[in-house]
């Protein structure tokens, strides 16, 4: 019996994790209209997957406010909450 | 992601308790869901394939009776010879390879209460929920005189293909000194920048092969996107050129003449030697056989699921939809047919869906190395889709030419990434 339900729990956490990680949280899906998903493509426009979470953010919150100049970025940003942007920034650094 | 997927399925199909944990997902195993799309474009095969990534078990048929896509955006680029047609066309090999069934012909009906749709041999394909992603349909007639035959005459070029190639011979076979004329309609139609961006490139062309020719653009509206960027880039780089009638100049044409080629407004006729009328439009035929079109000729839709307000079942994305603020562009295309599979594979599941976010970014060539942009972040408000207050808009009206040659060579990368996403 002990061991029927740390089976299930143990399902349980694989499951919420593979949910989770399959599932862009919400916004992060558009930006692979701009920012090349694949490697085949070239494009001045850096690929996100993979990237650091902390310069994401950064990057994010200083088109935001107008500290990093951008072509269109600085007005996508304006778009994005703190939280939004913590959540995709977190989800495109654990992607490959 | 894909590997922990996996993973997960083959737990979810050994252990007997997850299927007590999980009832929606585990009867969503033993039969599995079937998703059809109609519609191979920007908007339909971003959404089959965003399915199937959502969730592998879903069954997505992709219906779609043209072997191969010829891409709008960039293709006023091939009217002016800067671009070949080839460069606009995609097959669907690679969205074919993430698993989706590929049903090569036209979908004819739609029972959204039988839940199928019926195919032009008579084959009905069942369906949990339903995608269409038709695109547009030229309204014949509703200009007088534009039908099927003086497109022929008079090319619309807004449905890329053989038109884009008739238009551009027509422009090619001008002699210098030629009137061409361009009928832009009132909103809202596919591609908002598009009359604009073409009316450019045909004016750089024009200057540069044949420069005593004009090029008159008549308008069924006062205000357009972009707008005052374009009229600054036109006024600098083509005066005495290009000129804009507006709507409440006389911009409206009433009727046309292609045996003519003659454009009739209130306030007189311009006979031109090439002659390119882009008409009003409404959703791609299909929507309309499956009864989820309003009185516009457009789709009402969720702005949160993107299904249809008129058919339980039935989801629009893409240019056929009524997207509130969105523009209808294949950049929205896209991202409503991301925001679209992620709610489907939910419903699927008997989960609720998350409220979307969904970003625009289209950029217009306003000559060969001078672009401008338009960007812009959307969520469901109030029922409709509504642009996020503070964000977005057009690129800066004082930039230096150093950012307009930035912004076209964007341009080129967007289309590059976003075609490789689509059918890459």
């Amino acid at each position: 019996m002990v061991r029927f339900v740390a089976a299930a729990i143990g399902f349980v956490s694989i499951a919420a994790a593979a949910v989770a990680s399959a599932e862009p949280p919400v916004g992060a899906a558009a930006c692979s209209g701009c920012h090349p998903a694949s490697t085949r493509v070239t494009s001045p426009v850096p690929r996100l997957a993979g990237r650091d979470s902390a310069a994401i953010v950064k990057a994010m919150q200083d088109f935001r406010s107008g500290a990093r100049a951008g072509t269109v970025m600085d007005r996508i940003a304006k778009g994005f909450t703190d939280e939004e942007i913590r959540a995709i920034a977190a989800w495109y650094a654990t992607q490959k | 992601m894909k590997s922990s997927r996996r993973e997960f399925l083959k737990l979810g199909v050994t252990a007997s308790v997850g299927a007590a944990l999980f009832p929606a997902r585990a009867s969503a195993q033993s039969t599995a869901a079937r998703v059809v799309v109609v519609g191979g474009g920007f908007a339909g095969a971003s959404c089959a394939r965003a399915l199937r990534q959502a969730d592998p078990r879903i069954v997505v048929t992709l219906v779609e009776p043209n072997p191969t896509f010829t891409a709008c955006p960039f293709s006023n680029a091939v009217i002016v010879g800067l671009r070949e047609l080839r460069a606009q066309q995609f097959t669907y090999e690679r969205v074919a390879a993430d698993g989706i069934v590929i049903s090569r012909t036209t979908a004819t009906g739609v029972d959204p209460q039988a839940r199928s749709v019926t195919l032009a041999d008579g084959t009905r394909l069942p369906y949990d929920r339903l995608v269409l992603a038709p695109g547009i349909e030229i309204r014949w007639n509703a200009l007088p005189g534009y039908d099927q035959a003086a497109a022929a005459q008079m090319p619309h070029a807004w449905q890329a293909g053989e038109q884009t190639l008739l238009l551009r011979r027509q422009l090619e076979a001008m002699d210098d000194g030629g009137l061409v004329v361009i009928s832009a309609p009132a909103n809202p139609f596919r591609c908002p920048p598009g009359p604009y961006e073409r009316a450019s490139l045909i004016a750089n062309f024009l200057k540069t092969k044949k420069p005593k020719s004009k090029l008159i653009v008549l308008d069924a509206k006062d205000a357009f996107s972009k707008q005052r960027l374009f009229q600054q880039a036109w006024s600098e780089l083509y005066p005495g050129l290009l000129e804009w009638v507006p709507l409440s100049k006389g911009g409206s044409v009433t009727s046309v003449d292609p045996a003519t080629r003659t454009l009739v407004t209130d306030f007189g006729r311009h006979q031109a030697k090439v002659a390119n009328v882009i008409p009003p439009q409404k959703a791609g035929r299909i929507a309309d056989v499956a009864g989820v079109t309003d009185r516009t000729g457009w789709c009402p839709i969720d702005p949160a699921t993107f299904e249809s307000k008129l058919q339980p079942g039935v989801h629009v994305i893409g240019d056929a939809a009524i997207a509130g603020a969105m523009p209808k562009s294949a950049f929205a295309a896209n991202s409503q047919a991301k925001s679209c599979a992620a709610a489907i594979a939910r419903l699927l599941t008997g989960a609720t869906p998350s409220t979307p976010k969904l970003i625009n970014t289209c950029y217009s060539l306003v000559a060969p190395d001078y672009g401008i942009s338009v960007a812009g972040v959307y969520q469901p408000s109030g029922g409709q889709i509504a642009e996020v207050p503070g964000s977005g808009g057009v690129s800066p009206a004082d930039a230096p030419r150093a950012t307009r040659a930035a912004e076209a060579v964007l341009a080129e990368a967007w289309f590059r990434t976003i075609t490789d996403e689509v059918f890459g």
